[in-house]
């Protein structure tokens, strides 16, 4: 009697398992997938701001989306090593205006292409100093790279005396460099596409999301966990310099106020918006892009549409809130084995 | 069998793959070790069972390299070995389960197994993937533990497949002796009793030795060859389990709580 009870449940729970209907199975597909939901938002955007301006999506506005999205989702690739480490660089959008500057001193005496690894260099330093105090002074990252975003905010305008220079220009560095146009977009496809890879399919990824999974247990196993973050600290940085030298060359101009607090959070948030939670362990470098992807849509979108730089933030505030909400809840079933 | 073996062992040097003498650690004022000597015998299963604060997990810290000893002196496979660090105690086959596991929630059940010793392709160094999966199955299948699929997140692994998945990873990296501590802790009888198959069947292999951490005597009389007891920082009893029992164990745990009692 009791057997036959057990049976009947389980034939019951077995149908219901084996004939989920299209919408449940869409529904599983945008949970498990991370990236996935995250796609048909910029696609439902995208195709909403089209059928209201057909200007959305002409050859030029094309462009200038690309030119919103590729900076951002460069810095917010090397954020979500960071993120998934359980770390912040709350100084990256600095390091973004530092490396032109540091590259522009040196190109006074020093030709191009070293100048261009010179301020690359020098924002892998910055990187370096931010994990050093993280991991070996054992101060939150939150407040090192707080600390950095001040001090190298005042460097950038010394370093300037407050005033724009003009960047290099005119050679084929500078064209490649983002001087083009698309060479832009097409660096960042390329280093999406190589981050991508890096953390999902070689040993340093795999050791990213074991020291923010697990970080006592992955320093058991094995991994050097100081490293790691380190690393990733480092590269965060010299991403951000990288994105800064491309928006230099192509806007011709080095900014000592560029940058700062606004790319950061930006990239801060299309980070978390596709996908990656700030707790650690987990996250996507194409749920970043494309995350940047839908932020950048958003923002031209509205502008097309006459709608205010305030109204945009407001919707970028509640997107945001919706993404983490998402984000607790599908982790709490996810964890629960349901999903 | 058991005893033919015994006897072999007391006639002959028995071959040990550890041995520690007179070990003594110190924290500051507090002796946590103060003098343990230990033996493990190639291919034994030695039962560790002692109360709380006796100094379990010291000792295994000792042995695994994770603290250096104040005094005495550490052999394997009868060489005398000063270890500095986790990793030389690893590179010499020392291995430890500690109780958090050290798995990673987050990652498959394959990545778990390899995890820090990866494999990869030529000439690009990027992660083996299929190769791991066929190994980690193979490694399950031989264990004979019942995982639902190695792709699967380890995070959502019952208590006792995440501890044989721990104690896979340590045998399947070369583990020629292994630290069991406290497997059995919070885990149901179905389970424990998984884990306890689990080390009579790598007894049975002889290719491992086992020091097993208990709390519960009964696991000890269950696997273990022979079983030890750690009280005050030192090994206060040391008997072949065929010559001892649940009830002089606890007798003598019971006679510590008395005379604690009237000490104090």
């Amino acid at each position: 009697m009791a057997k036959q009870a057990v049976g009947g449940d389980v034939g019951a729970s077995e149908s219901a398992r084996s004939s989920p209907g299209l919408g449940s199975r869409v529904a599983e597909l945008l949970l498990r997938q991370r990236e996935a939901s995250i796609f048909f938002v910029a696609i439902a955007l995208a195709v909403y701001f089209q059928s209201s301006n057909s200007a959305f999506l002409s050859s030029g506005n094309i462009r200038s989306l690309s030119e919103f999205t590729y900076a951002t989702a460069i810095i917010s690739g090397g954020l979500v090593m960071l993120l998934i480490c359980g770390e912040i660089d709350l100084s990256v959008g600095q390091a973004y205006g530092f490396a032109p500057i540091a590259m522009y001193l040196a190109d006074q005496t020093l030709v191009l292409p070293v100048a261009v690894i010179v301020g690359l260099l020098a924002t892998a330093v910055i990187g370096l100093i931010n994990g050093v105090a993280t991991v070996y002074l054992r101060v939150p990252s939150f407040i090192a790279t707080l600390g950095m975003f001040f001090f190298l905010g005042g460097v950038n305008v010394i370093l300037t005396d407050g005033f724009p220079k003009t960047a290099p220009s005119g050679s084929f560095l500078t064209e490649i460099l983002g001087g083009a146009d698309w060479s832009g977009i097409a660096w960042c496809l390329l280093i999406v596409l190589l981050m991508h890879i890096l953390l999902n399919r070689t040993r340093w990824g795999l050791h990213t999301f074991a020291t923010g999974g697990n970080p006592v247990g992955a320093s058991e196993a094995g991994v050097k966990t100081a490293k790691i973050k380190v690393g990733n600290f480092m590269l965060c940085s010299a991403l951000g310099g990288f994105a800064g030298v491309l928006d230099a060359l192509r806007i011709g101009s080095i900014d000592p106020l560029a940058g700062g607090p606004n790319i950061m959070f930006f990239a801060v948030s299309a980070a978390v918006i596709g996908g990656t939670a700030l707790a650690g362990g987990t996250g996507t470098i194409i749920g970043a892009f494309l995350g940047t992807v839908v932020l950048s849509i958003m923002q031209n979108g509205f502008s097309l549409q006459g709608v205010s730089a305030y109204t945009f933030n407001v919707i970028l505030g509640i997107a945001i809130l919706t993404a983490m909400t998402l984000n607790v809840y599908v982790g709490s079933l996810r964890r629960s084995g349901r999903v | 069998m058991a005893q033919a073996r015994q006897e072999d062992n007391a006639t002959d040097a028995p071959p040990e793959a550890l041995r520690a003498e007179g070990i003594v650690k110190r924290f500051g004022a507090l002796t946590a070790l103060s003098g343990v000597d230990l033996h493990l015998r190639k291919g034994e299963v030695l039962g560790l069972i002692g109360d709380n604060g006796a100094g379990k997990s010291t000792l295994i810290k000792t042995i695994t390299g994770f603290h250096r000893p104040d005094e005495g002196q550490m052999y394997v496979d009868g060489e005398p070995v000063s270890l500095r660090s986790v990793a030389q105690a690893r590179a010499l086959g020392i291995e430890t389960v500690f109780q958090d596991l050290a798995l990673i929630s987050e990652l498959s059940v394959y990545h778990n197994m390899f995890l820090n010793s990866e494999l990869t392709l030529k000439p690009f160094p990027l992660l083996d993937n299929r190769k791991m999966k066929e190994r980690t199955k193979q490694y399950i299948d031989d264990m004979g533990v019942n995982i639902p699929s190695i792709d699967t997140q380890v995070g959502r692994l019952s208590g006792g497949q995440r501890q044989a998945i721990a104690v896979a990873r340590s045998v399947y990296s070369n583990a020629k002796i292994l630290l069991l501590d406290e497997p059995l802790a919070a885990m149901g009888a179905k389970e424990g009793a998984m884990i306890l198959d689990l080390v009579q069947k790598l007894k049975n292999e002889g290719q491992v030795s086992i020091i097993l951490i208990a709390h519960n005597y009964s696991h000890v009389f269950e696997v273990c060859d022979r079983v030890n007891l750690l009280q005050h920082g030192r090994i206060s009893y040391d008997k072949p389990t065929s010559e001892s029992s649940v009830e002089e164990l606890t007798e003598l745990v019971v006679a510590e709580y008395r005379k604690a009692r009237t000490t104090s």
